[in-house]
């Protein structure tokens, strides 16, 4: 139980003829590995479409009301200060400000966000199978538990459609 | 992948129909003009600001579209391909706006204050050697041959590889934009200090230029989306699909944020430093057209920020549509408030019936010089190289 098939393809329409044969068989794909991104994939494989933009969006709210609202504090309470008689509360020389912390928020949440996500970044331990995929392999993986067919009729399936050296993992994963 | 059933094109023919909408729309405007002169009097000012205006929208839609194409021709990008026509027609427009100059020259001493500075004026009289008529006439000549030429010669080329193509035009299409970049950057400044900031001119700013550039590259998009979108309707480029009005979004939605931040960055230098030579341009505004001033920014800034956000608005053809409409009636109302509280002053410049009247003249005529361009040759470039690619891309 819970083996694991992958195979290696070697040039993008190749990788893409095989999602769309094994799809056809009707098994389901576990994960494909690939060393850049391959257009047309992500909609072959039917993957929902990112949240990143919902997280920019948020967090480039939260930048622009945290800073809005600090530079708001600094300059009427913390440490008012007159520049040229201008009114301790001007939010026109908040703007700028606000404009720079929003557009930090909003990149450094959606650069964690995805480390996060696709876990990746200090501390993760990435579980490769062949350390070809971040070279210049394409890998399709299967896995038994999501199919109903069997380890060796997975492995049959992916030969099929020319994979290379079709390999396979026992165990949890 | 599988492919979408792209239905036949629909040739287009200017017909009599069109034809005939685009004469009533000329003679909406000629009525508000004659109901302006004759029947509500309005002063000589406020009628040559209003041509004067007109005159400068209808030039900036071409240029806007010229710029487009050639930044896109020279970035060698292939999307643009089955909308390529459109901008070079709209560019085509660029030698007869200097017609509707010629009309409103005349009124050159309503305009500008410059044309009959008094001695006591000392700010104005140190300023002659460059604004004075001869050189600003020869001036405005250099820009129009310029432009002309740019418009007039590479939309020959780019006809030209329909019938016999060859890698020599795509090379000389690029070559020839990026002549055009480098001349547009100084032109397009001057201009923009000639014919709109010497209005005020006592007033000057840094970067002028940039804002009224950006500010007419944001209402060319415009035009061209909603151009794209019924052409579209009509079936006369069908491989157009949502990605084109996907990236045509992103212009707007991107340059209207672009245009924002000059609003912004000249507003707020100027506020900060408080000098009165500098702050006159914004009390005068401020104090007689506050509402308007204030709606400037949220029609060009506000709404297009908000409403093309998301990726689905940017692909749906109605918002995009109405948005495009509304930023490209919200840059009329920026050249307004560039012209009028300068050249007409606060007691008489009101958007009145010749305000919203005579634009409809200047619309109809641009169109037709468009259709009739758009005619003569095929609405897409069929033998350009990246037409399939144009035809096929996705938006990740």
């Amino acid at each position: 139980m819970g083996a694991i098939v992958y195979g290696h393809f070697t040039d993008e329409p190749d990788l893409l003829k095989a999602v769309k044969e094994l799809q056809n068989k009707g098994i389901r794909i576990a994960d494909v590995r690939t060393p850049f991104p391959v257009h047309g994939l992500d909609k072959a494989l039917k993957y929902r479409r990112s949240h990143l933009p919902k997280v920019a969006f948020i967090a480039g709210v939260a930048g622009a009301v945290l800073m809005f609202y600090f530079q708001y504090w600094v300059f009427t309470e913390g440490w008012p200060l007159n520049f040229g008689g201008k009114p301790y509360f001007s939010v026109l020389s908040f703007i700028p400000g606000t404009f720079e912390i929003t557009i930090l928020f909003a990149a450094f949440a959606m650069g964690i966000a995805f480390l996060v996500r696709s876990n990746l970044g200090p501390g993760s331990i990435p579980d490769i199978l062949d350390e070809n995929v971040t070279d210049d392999h394409f890998q399709i993986i299967l896995s038994e538990k999501e199919n109903r067919l069997s380890e060796t009729e997975l492995s049959e399936a992916l030969s099929a459609t020319g994979a290379l050296d079709v390999k396979h993992v026992n165990g949890e994963k | 992948m599988e492919k979408k059933e792209i239905p036949d094109a629909v040739p287009f023919r200017f017909e009599k129909k069109l034809k005939l909408w685009l004469a009533i729309a000329a003679g909406v405007g000629v009525i508000a003009l004659l109901w302006a002169v004759f029947i509500e009097q309005a002063p000589a000012s406020r009628i040559w600001a209003n041509l004067w205006m007109n005159a400068l929208m209808f030039l900036f839609l071409g240029l806007g579209a010229l710029f487009f194409w050639t930044v896109n021709t020279l970035g060698e990008s292939s999307w643009q391909i089955n909308i390529q026509r459109i901008m070079e027609s709209m560019g085509i427009t660029i030698p007869f706006a200097v017609i509707f100059f010629i009309v409103a020259f005349p009124g050159m001493r309503n305009l500008f204050e410059w044309t009959h500075t008094g001695q006591l004026d000392r700010l104005l009289q140190e300023k002659t050697p460059y604004l004075n008529i001869p050189f600003w006439m020869f001036r405005l000549a250099i820009y129009f041959a310029l432009w002309s030429f740019f418009a007039v010669y590479l939309r020959k080329i780019s006809v030209k590889n329909d019938f016999e193509p060859h890698e020599k035009y795509l090379a000389r299409l690029r070559s020839t934009s990026g002549w055009f970049m480098v001349i547009f950057a100084i032109t397009s400044f001057m201009a923009a200090w000639d014919w709109l900031m010497s209005i005020d001119a006592h007033w000057f700013s840094t970067l002028y230029g940039w804002y009224i550039f950006s500010g007419m590259f944001v209402a060319a998009v415009a035009v061209i989306i909603l151009i794209t979108i019924a052409f579209k309707k009509f079936n006369i480029l069908p491989n157009v699909n949502e990605e084109h009005l996907h990236d045509l979004g992103k212009y707007l939605f991107g340059f209207s944020i672009f245009w924002a931040y000059l609003w912004l960055s000249q507003y707020l230098l100027i506020w900060y430093s408080n000098i009165p030579e500098e702050t006159v341009y914004y009390v005068e505004r401020i104090e007689h057209f506050n509402s308007l001033f204030y709606l400037n920014l949220i029609v060009n800034f506000t709404v297009p920020f908000f409403a093309l956000m998301t990726r689905n608005s940017k692909r749906q053809t109605t918002i995009l549509a109405v948005v495009a409409l509304i930023v490209l009636l919200g840059h009329y109302l920026d050249l307004w408030l560039a012209i009028m509280p300068g050249a007409v002053g606060h007691e008489a410049a009101k958007i009145g019936f010749l305000e919203i009247g005579l634009p409809f003249f200047y619309l109809a005529a641009f169109l037709a010089i468009f259709f009739i361009s758009f005619e003569k040759a095929k609405p897409v470039p069929e033998n350009h190289p990246y037409f399939i690619e144009s035809s096929e891309y996705e938006n990740i």
